[in-house]
């Protein structure tokens, strides 16, 4: 426990990784987490531990690669386009059981996209991202104090089922200053006790140890003992938090920065006599579809409130079924919520009304499009005199 | 009764899987008599890469990572990093290093990570089936290169211990081959003075082995050791390109 202090969201996370026990960072700067790599750059060798800039984030997740493999808590930390390329390394640790925790301060996508602060990399967090039938736990923090305190719990939850785990924050939560306290004492991490999987250097006569990722024959029976773990995880790992979702009528569903504009709707509604609440997951996967279930038998109308064009709303479909109508109020490629708006797409939510909503077709009525060649800007060309 | 010659206790008896006449399987007997006389066998951890030694994580008795293809010297600097007394080997093909992994390796040498890295240069793709590596010698024919490798099109085969020799963070640097007992005996010497570098803590070391692959050079074993003798060495000279762990 500390006392309350103002900090940066990805100072906080640093410094809440090294307070963890994070003993192995590797990074390759791109905005906007760049204080992650240099937080680390300046406190980890003083912690006892290693930090390597890489010369790519291929690189440094390979790198985290090898530190897993020996019981490091190891980690790594990016923003959307360097975590497209972390994916081959994500899918190998999944593969080869290794526990290490993945940051990713999301801008706006796809491509090069923008520096500021967006969640279009929902689809990729949560659905595995790399080739292959794998998971990550991905928990999404809404507040520099989560941010401080996720490293934590990422790094527990990975060890516990030997696997990835992402923390899926937001441009805006990485560069925001706010009081924040971590709520553990700081883990000395040689003095956790060690893997029976971990390759090491004293082997005292026990039988060698593998961490592969090819499996060839065994890869059926591979994946499907992983499975369990995950259904295991489905069941008891999901996380969320509510707010005045005991009788409400419209259920606001946000996670990360979004949800901060959700609370801010909630409060306006209140004070306007409308019956809003927020559910706000947690951990995206595993989704907290159960309760979230519960709660839609109970509401009239369920909205989704994200900063992507329409990947959280999938999950919460998933999980709701017909029960209840869902709704979507999209700010996608890094648009930013806003509570007043939030409300009123509710009150649209809740009246029958498309005032705010966003629907993909209902986006592209009336618009018609194609892209034609056209033989009057000259032909394409041959390529005489190239390889 | 004495034993003259046994399997390395850096080995297990794990039967190989390598083409008959292949380098691998010699490579990997020099490296176990070095884990063996130079007693590191408890402290080496290895890294096996994607190629045909991708089960070369079966062959030595210490503990073995095996991961992603040409990413393996980026994994050594993850273990290297973490465990500073283990001995760390990144065991690669030409494909694997000089390819795909082309900037994983230049970097390891740059920051001259204390790591041994053993390549294996057999100009071709071997576990794909014979595809073009970026070490395939000019006209030498590959199933991506039907009519042989066209520098006008391919460009030209790739020196890797003279690239990395620029580089101030790459200490030791020799290419060997293992086509003659001579030039066994003398890779077993490089292979050893590449780990005892690491031991030394001199910073990065690495051997380059000029290998036979019979199988997709489609050649027999005694083709196949002519091709190295008369194809592959004016293309890449035996020798050693720098060593600086004296000083
Ligand atoms: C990302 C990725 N790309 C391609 C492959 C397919 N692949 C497997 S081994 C290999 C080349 C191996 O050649 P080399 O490194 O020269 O090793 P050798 O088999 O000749 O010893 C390739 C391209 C792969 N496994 N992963
Ligand atoms: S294909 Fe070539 S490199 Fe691979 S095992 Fe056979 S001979 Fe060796
Ligand atoms: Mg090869």
């Amino acid at each position: 426990m500390t006392q309350k202090t103002l900090r940066k969201g990805n100072e906080a996370l640093a410094e809440g990784a090294i307070r963890a026990g994070a003993r192995f960072f590797a990074g390759y700067p791109i905005t906007p987490q760049n204080e992650v790599p240099e937080f680390m750059s300046a406190y980890m060798a003083d912690a006892g531990g290693a930090f390597v800039q890489a010369e790519s984030e291929i690189a440094a997740i390979n790198m985290v690669y090898g530190a897993a493999s020996t019981g490091t808590r190891s980690m790594t930390s990016s923003s959307s386009p360097g975590v497209s390329l972390k994916q081959e390394g994500i899918t190998y640790l999944a593969s080869a059981d290794l526990p290490c925790l993945i940051v990713n301060v999301m801008r706006g996508g796809p491509g090069l996209g923008s520096i500021g602060g967006a969640q279009g990399d929902y689809f990729q967090a949560t659905r595995g991202g790399g080739n292959g039938d794998y998971h990550v736990i991905v928990l999404a923090p809404n507040s520099v104090e989560e941010l401080g305190n996720f490293p934590k719990l990422g790094f527990e939850l990975a060890e516990k089922y030997r696997m990835p785990c992402m923390i899926l924050a937001d441009g805006i939560l990485g560069q925001m200053m706010e009081s924040m306290a971590f709520n553990f004492d700081p883990i000395d991490p040689n003095k956790l006790g060690k893997f029976d999987w971990a390759v090491d250097i004293e082997k005292n006569g026990r039988p060698k140890r593998k961490v592969f990722s090819y499996k060839g024959d065994n890869l059926i029976a591979d994946v499907t003992e992983r499975a369990k773990r995950y259904g295991l995880i489905e069941k008891t790992e999901a996380r969320f938090e509510e707010r005045n979702t005991e009788d409400c009528d419209v259920l606001l569903v946000a996670y990360g920065l979004s949800s901060r504009a959700c609370l801010e709707a909630v409060n306006h509604a209140a004070e306007k006599g409308l019956k809003v609440g927020l559910f706000r997951p947690i951990t995206l996967w595993p989704f907290p579809s159960k309760r979230l279930l519960e709660l839609a038998g109970k509401v009239k109308a369920i909205l989704a409130v994200e900063q992507s064009l329409g990947q959280m709303v999938q999950d919460v479909k998933l999980a709701v079924g017909d029960k209840t109508p869902v709704y979507l109020k999209a700010y996608p490629a890094g648009g930013q919520p806003e509570g007043e708006a939030i409300l009123q797409a509710a009150q649209s939510a809740l009246s029958g009304k498309t005032e705010g909503l966003f629907d993909l077709q209902r986006h592209a009525e009336g618009f018609t499009y194609e892209c034609k060649r056209d033989l009057s800007l000259g032909v394409q060309g041959d390529r005489k005199g190239g390889k | 009764m004495t034993i003259l010659a046994q399997r390395p206790k850096s080995m297990t008896d794990k039967p190989m899987h390598y083409c008959p006449g292949c380098g691998h399987g010699i490579v990997h007997r020099l490296m176990g008599e070095a884990f063996d006389e130079l007693k590191i066998g408890e402290r080496v951890i290895g890294v096996a890469p994607v190629g045909c030694a991708v089960f070369a994580d079966d062959y030595f008795a210490c503990d073995m990572v095996q991961g992603a293809h040409g990413r393996g010297p980026a994994i050594a600097t993850g273990i290297k990093r973490s465990k500073p007394n283990a001995i760390v080997f990144s065991y690669q093909g030409d494909g694997d290093l000089a390819s795909i992994g082309m900037a994983e390796i230049v970097h390891a040498a740059v920051r001259s990570e204390n790591i041994t890295v053993i390549f294996i240069n057999n100009a071709i793709y071997g576990m794909t089936g014979g595809q073009m590596a970026p070490t395939t010698l000019v006209g030498q024919v590959a199933t991506t290169a039907p009519k042989g490798r066209d520098p006008k099109l391919q460009g030209w085969p790739i020196n890797m211990c003279e690239m990395l020799a620029q580089i101030t963070g790459a200490k030791y640097l020799e290419r060997v081959a293992v086509d003659t007992p001579q030039h066994v005996m003398a890779a077993k010497k490089a292979i050893k003075k590449a780990f005892e570098n690491q031991v030394k803590g001199v910073g990065f070391s690495m051997v380059e082995v000029i290998s036979q692959c019979p199988t997709n050079w489609h050649a027999n074993v005694e083709q196949a050791l002519e091709f190295v003798r008369t194809k592959m060495m004016p293309q890449y000279p035996l020798g050693v390109f720098k060593d600086e762990g004296a000083n």
